[in-house]
C-alpha cells in the first residue's frame, strides 16, 4: 500500500504542473495589472513613475516564460511568492486562513454527515413512503438552492427576525458564529449524501445477504445495524470523503458572504486584484488538499473493505 | 443620555473592486478601504473638514506662508503623541515624508509627496532626503514647495501620515501587518483578516476629552444584501447604502429618520473620444446631452440615488457654480445640432466601453439606446473589468466610456484632467484639447489671491460645461445609515466613508451599550 501511496504522490507532480501552467497562463492574459491596482484602481492620476517601478519589482516587466520559469523555481524549494498588493508573504497570507477555511469545511461537512446519512437511511427504510418522498423532495430542492439566497434567508430568520445568531462576522470563532454559514454551505452536500445514502441501502436491502439473513430470523435492527449500515458506509465514505476535497474550494460565497476570513474570500480578492502570487497560492493549496483528500479516500477503501487491496 | 461604548461600522469598499485591506502601513496603502480604517489611527499634517469641506491644519496649530507662496512654517501642536507615549516632532513628519518618497518604499503616496521641492530628485534616486523640509526646532518646521500650489490637498492625504521611526524601522512588516503605530485618534487592537479590524480609544490623544468611543470595530462586508441584514439585525451600527437598498431605507420610517446624504466628489460621465470623427465636432457632443432624458434614467434606473450633474464639479466643491443649469431633455434640438453638424442620418458608435456597475456601468448605456436611436445614434456595447477598461481608456481604444471619477477635492488638480498637456494615461482619456480652457487653468494655477482663483476655476467649469467633452449624468449620492443611538457622523463630500471617528458617540439605547 505504501508504494501505491507513492506512486499516487508522483503522480500529482504532471498534475500540479499543468494546473499552474493554465492558471499562469490565464492570469497573464487578463487585462490589466496588479500596478494599476496598487496605484489606485479607481481613476486617481496615478504616479508613472510608481507604476513602472512596481510593474519591476514584480517583474511584470520580463517575457512571459521568463516569469513562469522563475516562479517554477521558487516554487520547488516550497517559496510561494510575495503579494503583490499586500507586500506580504503569500505563505504567511494562506496560513492565517487555512483554519477558518477548515473549521468552516469541517461544520459543513459535520452538518451533511449528521443530518444527510440518517435522512437516506430512513427513508430507504420506508421506501414509497410520505416520508421517504418528502425528504427526498427537501434533499433534491437543498442540492439545487443556491448558496448565495439560501445564506440571506437564514441571516433574516435567525439574525433578523428572531435575533439569536450573529448574521455575519469570525467573532471569536466560537459555534454561535459558524452555526448559519456552516448550514448554508452544509446543505446541498446533505442533500447529495441523503440522497447517496438511501441509495446505497435500497441496493443493499435487495441483495442475497440480507434476505438470508432476515431468513434465518434475526431481528429487524440487527440486520439494518450490522449489514446494511456497515455496507452503505463503504459508498457514503466515498462520497463524503470527495465531497470534502471539494468542500474546501467551494466555501468562497459563503466566506463574502459571512465575512469569513478564509482562504475563499482571499482567492477572490487577489483575482480581482489581479494579485497573481496570491491566487497562484490560494489554487495551489485547494488543488493539494483535494488531491490529497483523494488519496486518503483512496486508502480508506482497504481499511474498511478488505476484499479491495491495492498494489 | 450617557456615552457610547462601542460603534460598529461596516466597512465597503465603494468601488468596483471590493475586499479585505492590503495591510495598515499607511504609506504603502492606496485604497479608500485601507484609509478609511488607517485614518483613524494615524493623523496627517492637515485633516479634511467636512463642515468647511476643505482641508484644515491638524496637527499644526498655524502655519506662515512667505510672500511668493513656496514656503511654510508650521508651528506644531506641542501634545500629540504616538502610540508608544513618545512625543511627535518636527522630525517626525520630515522622517515620514522622506520615507514615503524613498524609491525603495515605493510608496503611492509619492505623488502627494512631489509637491515638496527636492522630492522628486529623492523619488528618481538623484538625491537621499528632501531638500524642502527643515527642522527649525522641535516643534517648528519648514517646509518649501517645487511649485506655489495649496499643498493641504496634497498634505492631508491619509497616505501622508506621520509615523514614528522607531517603530517601523527594522521591522516594515510588522509595523504593515500587525503593529501600525500612529498618533491619531485610536489603537490599533487587532486585524482579522477578511473579516474585521478592531480599535481601541487612545487616552493621550491630542484633543482633551477625544475621542468619545472606547472601542470601534470595522467589519469587512463587500455583500451589500449581507449588510443589509447586519444593519437590521442591529449588529452593525451604521452601513453605507447600496442603490438596491435606498429605496426600502427611504420608505422606512425609522431608518429614513437617520440617513446622511451628501453629493460626493465623483462626476458619472460617458466620456467622448475626441479623436472618433463625429466627436470632434461640438456640435454632435452637445447633441448626446440633449437627446437623454437623464432625470428619468437616475428616477427609475438608480432609483433616485444620483444628483443630476450640471458640470464636471460637484455641487459640494467650492467652485461649483448653482447657476448654471443642466441640459434638458429636447430630441428635437438634438436632431437640429446633429443636422447642423453633417450628421442628419446620425451615426454608429462601435465600441461604447463600460463595466458591470449597476450605477455607472453599461446598464445605462442601455437605458439610453432608444433616446440615442431617436436621434439617429446607434450604441454597440461593450461589457468589462474595470482594470481592462483603464488600459482601454489610457490607450484611446474606445469611442465612448463611461465611469464615474474622481472631481474633488482639489480643484485645480481635477480640472487639470482636461488640460492639454496632460495625456491620456495622465488621466486626460478624452485626448481633450481647448486652448481657451487652457489659458483659464493656467490663470489660476498663477492666481495667488483664493478667491479670484476660485473664480476663474468656475469659469473653467463652466466652459467645459458648455463645450461638453463628456455626457453629464450625475454626481455621486452616498447615503450613510445609521441606528438613532449613532451620533455624530458627518457628509464627509470627499468619501462618505472617511469618517473621523474623534467625535462620534453612541447612547445607551445601543444594543452594545453595556458591553465593553
Amino acid at each position: 500500500m505504501a508504494a501505491y501511496a507513492l506512486r499516487r504522490l508522483i503522480q500529482f507532480i504532471p498534475t500540479i504542473f499543468g494546473v499552474i501552467l493554465i492558471l499562469f497562463l490565464l492570469l497573464n492574459v487578463l487585462p490589466g495589472n496588479a500596478a494599476l491596482m496598487a496605484g489606485g484602481a479607481q481613476d486617481v492620476n496615478v504616479d508613472a513613475t510608481y507604476i513602472e517601478l512596481m510593474k519591476k519589482e514584480w517583474g511584470l516587466d520580463q517575457p512571459l516564460h521568463t516569469r513562469f520559469l522563475d516562479y517554477m523555481g521558487r516554487l520547488l524549494v516550497g517559496d510561494l511568492g510575495k503579494s503583490f498588493l499586500r507586500r506580504e508573504p503569500v505563505a504567511d497570507l494562506l496560513a492565517s486562513r487555512i483554519w477558518p477555511t477548515l473549521k468552516l469545511a469541517v461544520a459543513a461537512m459535520g452538518i451533511a454527515v449528521c443530518l444527510g446519512v440518517p435522512l437516506g437511511f430512513y427513508s430507504a427504510l420506508r421506501q414509497g413512503s410520505w416520508a421517504d418522498t418528502g425528504s427526498m423532495v427537501g434533499a433534491v430542492s437543498g442540492v439545487s438552492l443556491p448558496q448565495f439566497w439560501l445564506g440571506l434567508l437564514l441571516m433574516y430568520l435567525f439574525a433578523v427576525k428572531f435575533p439569536v445568531l450573529p448574521p455575519q462576522g469570525y467573532g471569536d470563532g466560537s459555534l454561535s458564529h459558524i452555526l448559519l454559514p456552516g448550514f448554508t454551505l452544509g446543505v446541498g452536500y446533505m442533500a447529495l449524501l441523503a440522497r447517496t445514502t438511501r441509495a446505497a441501502v435500497v441496493e443493499i436491502l435487495t441483495t442475497d445477504y440480507i434476505r438470508t439473513a432476515r431468513a434465518k430470523g434475526l431481528p429487524g435492527i440487527v440486520i439494518n445495524r450490522k449489514h446494511v449500515l456497515r455496507n452503505a458506509l463503504i459508498l457514503v465514505l466515498t462520497t463524503a470523503g470527495l465531497q470534502f476535497g471539494g468542500l474546501m474550494g467551494h466555501t468562497v460565497i459563503v466566506e463574502k458572504l459571512f465575512s469569513w476570513p478564509g482562504v475563499g474570500s482571499l482567492l477572490v480578492d487577489s483575482i480581482f486584484q489581479r494579485d497573481i502570487p496570491v491566487t497562484q497560492g490560494c489554487v495551489l493549496f485547494l488543488i493539494l488538499v483535494f488531491l490529497l483528500v483523494n488519496l486518503a479516500v483512496d486508502l480508506l477503501y482497504a481499511v474498511i473493505d478488505p476484499r479491495i487491496e491495492y498494489r | 443620555m450617557k456615552k457610547l461604548i462601542v460603534a460598529i461600522l461596516a466597512l465597503v469598499w465603494l468601488v468596483v473592486y471590493d475586499g479585505d485591506l492590503y495591510g495598515l502601513d499607511p504609506h504603502k496603502c492606496t485604497r479608500i478601504q485601507e484609509f478609511l480604517v488607517l485614518m483613524n489611527i494615524y493623523r496627517s499634517l492637515y485633516r479634511w473638514d467636512p463642515d468647511k469641506s476643505m482641508p484644515v491644519l491638524d496637527l499644526a496649530t498655524r502655519a506662515e506662508i512667505s510672500a511668493d507662496g513656496l514656503t511654510y512654517t508650521y508651528h506644531l501642536r506641542p501634545n500629540v503623541k504616538f502610540h508608544n507615549g513618545r512625543q511627535m516632532t518636527a522630525d517626525d513628519i520630515i522622517y515620514s515624508y522622506n520615507r514615503i518618497a524613498d524609491p525603495k518604499l515605493k510608496s503611492p503616496s509619492v505623488r502627494f509627496v512631489r509637491i515638496i521641492k527636492g522630492a522628486g530628485d529623492v523619488i528618481d534616486g538623484k538625491a537621499p532626503t528632501i531638500s524642502g523640509l527643515k527642522k527649525i526646532d522641535d516643534l517648528t518646521l519648514q517646509l518649501t514647495l517645487a511649485d506655489p500650489v495649496n499643498p493641504s490637498f496634497s498634505l492631508r492625504e491619509p497616505g501622508m501620515a506621520i509615523v514614528p521611526r522607531e517603530a517601523v524601522e527594522g521591522k516594515e512588516d510588522l509595523f504593515h501587518t500587525s503593529a501600525p503605530v500612529g498618533c491619531g485618534p485610536f489603537k490599533f487592537v487587532r486585524w482579522v483578516k477578511g473579516s474585521e479590524v478592531v480599535l481601541e480609544k487612545f487616552p493621550e490623544f491630542f484633543i482633551p476629552g477625544r475621542p468619545l468611543l472606547d472601542k470601534v470595530v470595522y467589519r469587512i462586508s463587500n455583500e451589500a444584501s449581507a449588510r443589509d441584514m447586519a444593519f437590521r439585525a442591529k449588529d452593525l451600527d451604521a452601513t453605507i447604502v447600496g442603490s438596491a437598498q435606498y429605496e426600502a431605507y427611504k420608505n422606512d420610517p425609522v431608518i429614513s429618520k437617520n440617513m446622511i446624504e451628501v453629493a460626493e466628489m465623483f462626476t458619472r460621465i460617458v466620456g467622448f473620444n475626441m479623436d472618433f470623427e463625429p466627436f470632434k465636432k461640438k456640435e454632435v457632443r452637445q447633441a448626446i446631452n440633449y437627446a437623454v432624458d437623464r432625470d428619468l434614467i437616475i428616477q427609475k434606473l438608480l432609483k433616485g440615488k444620483a444628483f443630476l450633474a450640471t458640470g464636471w464639479l460637484p455641487t459640494s466643491s467650492a467652485a461649483f457654480d448653482p447657476t448654471v443649469k443642466p441640459y434638458p431633455y429636447d430630441p428635437k434640438k438634438a436632431k437640429e445640432l446633429l443636422a447642423k453638424a453633417g450628421y442628419a442620418n446620425g451615426f454608429t458608435i462601435d465600441q461604447a466601453i463600460g463595466t458591470g456597475n449597476e450605477s455607472w456601468g453599461v446598464v445605462v448605456y442601455e437605458a439610453m439606446l432608444p433616446y440615442l436611436k431617436e436621434v439617429g445614434i446607434t450604441l454597440k456595447i461593450q461589457q468589462m473589468e474595470g482594470a481592462a477598461m483603464v488600459e482601454r481608456n489610457k490607450n484611446g481604444e474606445f469611442q465612448t466610456f463611461i465611469w464615474s471619477i474622481g472631481s474633488g477635492p482639489d480643484i485645480l488638480g481635477t480640472l487639470k484632467r482636461f488640460h492639454s498637456e496632460n495625456t491620456r494615461a495622465g488621466g486626460n482619456y478624452f485626448n481633450y484639447k481647448n486652448p481657451e480652457f487652457d489659458k483659464l487653468l493656467d490663470r489660476a494655477a498663477a492666481e495667488r489671491d483664493s478667491a479670484k482663483q476660485l473664480d476663474v476655476l468656475k469659469q473653467a467649469n463652466n466652459l467645459l460645461f458648455e463645450d461638453t467633452p463628456v455626457w453629464y449624468f450625475n454626481y455621486n449620492k452616498a447615503v450613510l445609515a445609521q441606528h438613532p443611538w449613532v451620533h455624530g457622523f458627518k457628509p464627509v463630500a470627499i468619501e462618505l466613508m472617511f469618517q473621523d471617528m474623534t467625535e462620534v458617540w453612541v447612547d445607551d439605547s445601543s444594543p452594545r451599550a453595556k458591553q465593553k
